[in-house]
This record gives structure tokens, sequence and C-alpha cells, in this order.
């Protein structure tokens, strides 16, 4: 999937999430944790629910529960967006896997 | 109280044993906070924050991989701004600290709560037990830590946070859990489970049993008696050697030929998931392999090539030292998805690309699994085994694959033999048109099969009740499949996880099946059901 960059500034992209669990806690919580290391405020949205959540909140992260084979929409808006977006994508691209 | 006067309450099992001891009430975190000015209490409240995270970390390092994962979710949270804020903003507004906090987790324990199922449930209780750390922390201060269980103590609450329950693991003070809610799939179950700790959960009237109280706790039924010690203790001693006494028949049965109560020999087979799973097992407790799973060949960074399954397929023949072997062709999609093989993006896998479908669709992996089953077939009795099959030309098409491979061998000069060739029973359509396939067997995979009867997920829990294994429609479809084999003179047996189950087994038989292929692990109790079985012939 292409790269977006919208009118309002966030860099966007999705990932689509292969775990047959879905996005679970163990999951969620490597998520948030790479988020973390980022300055740029991100946020990721399943598409179940219609709000952006914080990636950098586990516990909004570990209510989003997207299920297997579902799209998980992650956007970026700051200096470091672009790369923020790219290792999140990289990351449930992988599986999650370190 | 008289001798005679025990008690039962009951609940369900959540993880087994059983243990005698005395009970143990945890404190509620009861708070005798006085509340002092805005900034003392936006003191008090990240003092606490971090002295609870102080207290997970050093909880974390000490515990086992599980038990460090719960604790880093927790650690996490209390650094998760959407939680952390909107208290900061309450004790702005001049609430005090733990009113704020325990309003602020209060919202989200009810948002879990009520969100469906138990994984969100163990989320609840997570936050639950973090709740209570960050109080106690906050009053704890200058008044000693909560009081603790000694070693022998029952825990009787009504819910427990896992933190607590690994601590008091790790250092030996709890003897078993009983809780009025919780589930078997709560993280504090899984811990207790993980340290050999009985627990049993949803037990009501736990409220009655005063601290202190003598107390019987049975993990593998989910009960809780109370009354006189000596009497609990008694009982104890007998379940305990009940429970031996099962295991030593079950084992002596493992060895020995199955037999009805009149005398029908029933062949018992195994399930095997991975061939090491044979190593520690001895022949003899069965008639052969009749479900040899080839999925976890393919659980790898690549697919596996045709001399890896061979060699795979070839350790369980010689295994099996003559017996039969029945090797399943790979039954990925559905909730077994191979990366860079199954289909992604299907609405409903389980009816999508999967068994025998996905086979066929990848003919190059199809035609490598072939050679390496047919090369088995060379070292001894092989048959091979077709998943999710709905259309007779399905078998057809697999056939003719087959032969293809064969061909190709010949022509190399590789050893080969022809596999006998049969279908897993899986599918209404199957069940119902058995007579019409010209498999060489048959074997009923009744996980699916239920799931596709009764219009049941297998992974729903909020329908497992309807998902009746032995449910008239099931059985029914069962006796046609036999009815077909008998017609045809082929074999025909059962592979899925209701064979391995003694509740079963007489449902099993009574529909005219006599062969069950079970899990190794209860080759025993499968063997005792039967024996006990009485049905005609």
């Amino acid at each position: 999937m292409e790269e977006s960059m919208s009118e309002d500034g966030w860099v966007g992209e999705e990932a689509v999430i292969t775990d047959k669990l879905g996005l679970h806690a163990r999951t969620a919580i490597k998520l948030t944790k790479l988020a973390m290391k980022f300055d740029s405020d991100i946020q990721i949205r399943s598409e179940q629910r219609p709000d952006w959540v914080n990636a950098k909140s586990p516990n909004l992260v570990i209510k989003l529960r997207p299920p297997q084979n579902s799209p998980l929409y992650i956007r970026a808006s700051g200096d470091d967006a672009h790369d923020a977006v790219e290792a999140l994508v990289g990351l449930v691209a992988r599986n999650f896997r370190e | 109280m008289s001798s005679a006067a025990i008690r039962e309450l009951r609940g369900l099992p959540a993880s087994g044993g059983i243990v005698a001891g005395k009970c143990f009430r945890p404190a509620n975190a009861a708070l005798s906070r006085k509340q002092g000015t805005i900034d003392e209490e936006s003191k008090a409240f990240e003092q606490a924050v971090a002295e609870s995270i102080r207290q997970i970390v050093e909880l974390a390092g000490n515990s086992d991989e599980l038990g460090a994962e719960i604790l880093e979710f927790q650690e996490l949270l209390l650094g998760d701004d959407e939680i952390l804020g909107p208290v900061r903003k309450r004790i702005s507004a001049g609430m005090s600290a733990d009113s704020a906090w325990s309003e602020v987790l209060k919202i989200e324990i009810d948002d879990y709560a009520s969100s469906d199922g138990e994984y969100m449930a163990a989320r609840a209780s997570d936050l639950a037990d973090l709740r209570d750390r960050v109080l106690n922390a906050m009053t704890a201060n200058g008044s000693g830590h909560p009081p603790e269980p000694t070693l022998g103590d029952v825990i009787v609450a009504d819910d427990i946070g896992p933190s607590v329950l690994i601590d008091w693991a790790d250092r030996n003070l709890a003897a078993g859990i009983a809780l009025g809610a919780g589930s078997a799939t709560a993280h504090s179950a899984i811990v207790a489970r993980s340290k050999g700790l009985p627990m049993a959960v949803g037990i009501s009237g736990l409220e009655k049993i005063r601290s202190g109280a003598a107390m019987l706790l049975d993990g593998d039924e989910g009960t809780v008696m109370v009354g006189a010690q000596a009497r609990l203790a008694e009982i104890r001693d007998t379940r305990m050697a009940k429970v031996e006494e099962a295991r030593r028949i079950e084992a002596e049965f493992a060895t020995k030929p199955a037999r009805t109560a009149p005398g029908k020999p029933i062949k018992v087979l195994l399930n095997v998931e991975d061939p090491d799973d044979l190593e520690k097992l001895n022949p003899e407790i069965c008639g052969g392999i009749g479900l040899f799973r080839t999925e976890f060949l393919f659980m790898g960074e690549c697919l596996p090539s045709e001399e890896v399954q061979y060699s795979a397929y070839r350790r369980v023949v010689e295994w099996a030292d003559g017996r039969p072997v029945t090797i399943r062709t790979l039954d990925a999609g559905g909730d077994k998805p191979v990366a860079g093989l199954t289909v992604e993006s299907e609405t409903n896998p389980f009816l999508g690309v999967r068994g025998l479908r996905l086979s066929l669709a990848n003919p190059e992996q199809f035609r490598m699994q072939l050679r390496a089953i047919s090369r088995a077939a060379a070292l001894g009795p092989v048959k091979a085994m077709l998943p999710m099959v709905t259309v007779p030309s399905e078998f057809a098409e697999a056939e003719k694959r087959l032969d293809e491979a064969l061909r190709e061998l010949e022509a190399e000069g590789i050893a080969c033999a022809k596999p006998a060739l049969g279908i897993m029973v899986e599918t209404p359509a199957a069940a119902l048109t058995a007579a019409e396939w010209p498999a060489e067997f048959y074997s009923i995979g009744s996980n699916d099969l239920v799931q596709y009867v009764t219009a049941c997920a297998r992974d729903n829990p909020r329908v497992a009740g309807l998902a009746d294994p032995a449910s008239p429609a099931v059985l029914e479809l069962m006796r046609r499949t036999v009815e077909a084999g008998r017609k045809r003179g082929v074999e025909v047996s059962i592979c899925g996880e209701m064979a391995s189950d003694p509740k079963h087994i007489h449902s099993l038989l009574d529909v005219g099946l006599d062969t069950l292929s079970v899990t190794a692990a209860y080759a025993g109790r499968v063997k005792l059901a039967i024996s006990k079985f009485g049905g005609g012939p």
C-alpha cells in the first residue's frame, strides 16, 4: 500500500493483521512500545470503529481488537511521522516478529 | 459444628488438584486516607504510581515469562497518558487522589467488563489488580503492607489480580484459590495452572466462609467444602486416592487391546501432531496412527521440501513398526493459516479455500507432499487422507495428481508405493453422500463436522452450548457414514476430539464406529470407557 499524505498533515498507511488472534494483548503491547519510540503523534484505527486512537496508549490500543485479516490504519503527524508509519506498518506486516 | 457437617459450594474448575487448608481473605484496599491540598494529592498520586511501577518491575524480575508479560502490560498502563491524564485533571479540580484514581479506573474496568468475551474480562481483572496496587501504595505509606497469606492457606476472594497471585505463588504463600467471580481463561487462572495451584472459579456462597476456617478446594471438580478439619482431610485423602487409582487403571488399560463389555474388539489409533511426540510413547498402546497432522511442517519460514516431509513421514512409519499410518495432506486455512499459501482476507475462512481445496490450488506444494507420502508408503502400510472435501470430483482430481506423482517417482527410479486414498468426513455434504465416493476409507473429522452441522463457530464461546458433538444431527450423519463404509466394505474411523472424550464414547460405539483415533494421553481412559459399553455388536 502506498504511503499517503493528507491535507491536514497526517502521513497514513494501512497494514493487514495476519495473526489468527487478531491484534491481541501481546501484540498490542509491542505496537504501543514501538509507537512510544517516536516523537510524532501516532494514531491507529480499525475497520470496525470509526475513531482514531492514540497508538501510544496501551489501554486504547488493546481495546481496538481488529480481527485477523482486517486492515489496521496507521497515521502520524510530526517530524518523524514517515519513519513512525513505516516502522509500525513493518511491525504489523511481519506479524509482530521482532 | 458437628463433626459430620460438611457443606459443599459449587463452581467451575479452573486449575486441577485437591488441597485442604485454612481460608485466607485478602484485605480490600479499604481507604483511610485523609485528603490533603491539591498539591499534596497530586504528589501522593505521582508517588503511588512511581512506587507501583517499582513494585511491578521488581515482581517481573522474579517472575517467569508469563508472569512478566502480564506485569509488563500493567507497567505500560501506568505510563498511559490516556489513563493518567483524566486522573490528574480530576485531582487538579479538587478531587482526592484515591477517588480520582478509583473513578477513572472504574470507567475503564466497566468498559472492559461490559465487552463480550473472556478476553476482555481478563483485561478488566488486570485493571482491577492495578487499581488496588496503586490504592495500596497511596494508603500503605507508613501503615506497612496489607496482610498476606501463610503457607497452606486457600485464597478466598471474589476475584484476584494476577500480579498479587504471581507474587504469592512465587513465595509459596498460597495453596489454592477459590473465587466467586473469575473465569477459567482469566490471567489468574493461567497463572494458577502454570504454578500448579488448584483453583475453582464462579463459586456462589463463598462469603459465608470465615477467614481462618478449615476448607477443602477441589480444582478438578470446581468445588469448595467447609467443615471440620479432620473430616476435610479425610475427604481430601479419599479423593486423591481415587484420582491416583483412576490414573493407575487408565495406564493399565492403555497397553491392552480395547474390547466392549460383550467382548467386541475396538481399534484405538493415535492422533499425532509432531513425530517428536512419539518418542515417549509405547506403540503397544495403539493399533496405528489414525491421524498424522502435517501442518507442523508448514509453520516455519519457508515451505518444507519433499525431503523434509519424507523424513518426518518415515519417522512415523518406522515408529509404527508395521501398524498402519494415516497421513493427512495439508489441512491449512480456516483457523490454521500458512504464510505464503493460505488465502488472506476471506471474510469466512472456515468456508473458504482450506484443506484439499488449498492443496489443489497449489499444485507444486501438493505434488511434493504426494511424492513424500508415496515414498513413505514404500516403507510400511501408509494411507493418505484428504481433508475438507464436499464433492467426489475433488477426490478424483486428487487421485489423478497422486498417480502422476507415482509415475514421476517410478520414472526417476525412486522407491514408492501407492497409499490407500481416503477422505476425512467433516462436511455435511461428504457425510450425506459418503457411499458415492470411491474412497478406500472414511475418517470422521468431528471438530469441523460439529461446527458445520450445528452452525456454531468453534472459537465462539457464546455458541459453545449449542455446539454439542453428541447432538442427534451429528450422530445421524456419523451413522450414515458408518453405513456407507459397511456397504462398500471400507474402514470408517473417527479422529476428532470427541473420540478422546470418555463421555462421548458410548454414543460413538452406538452409531456403529469400531475404530477411534485419539490423543495419546487419553488412550487409557478411552479404552476404559469402551470396556464399559454394553451395547450390541
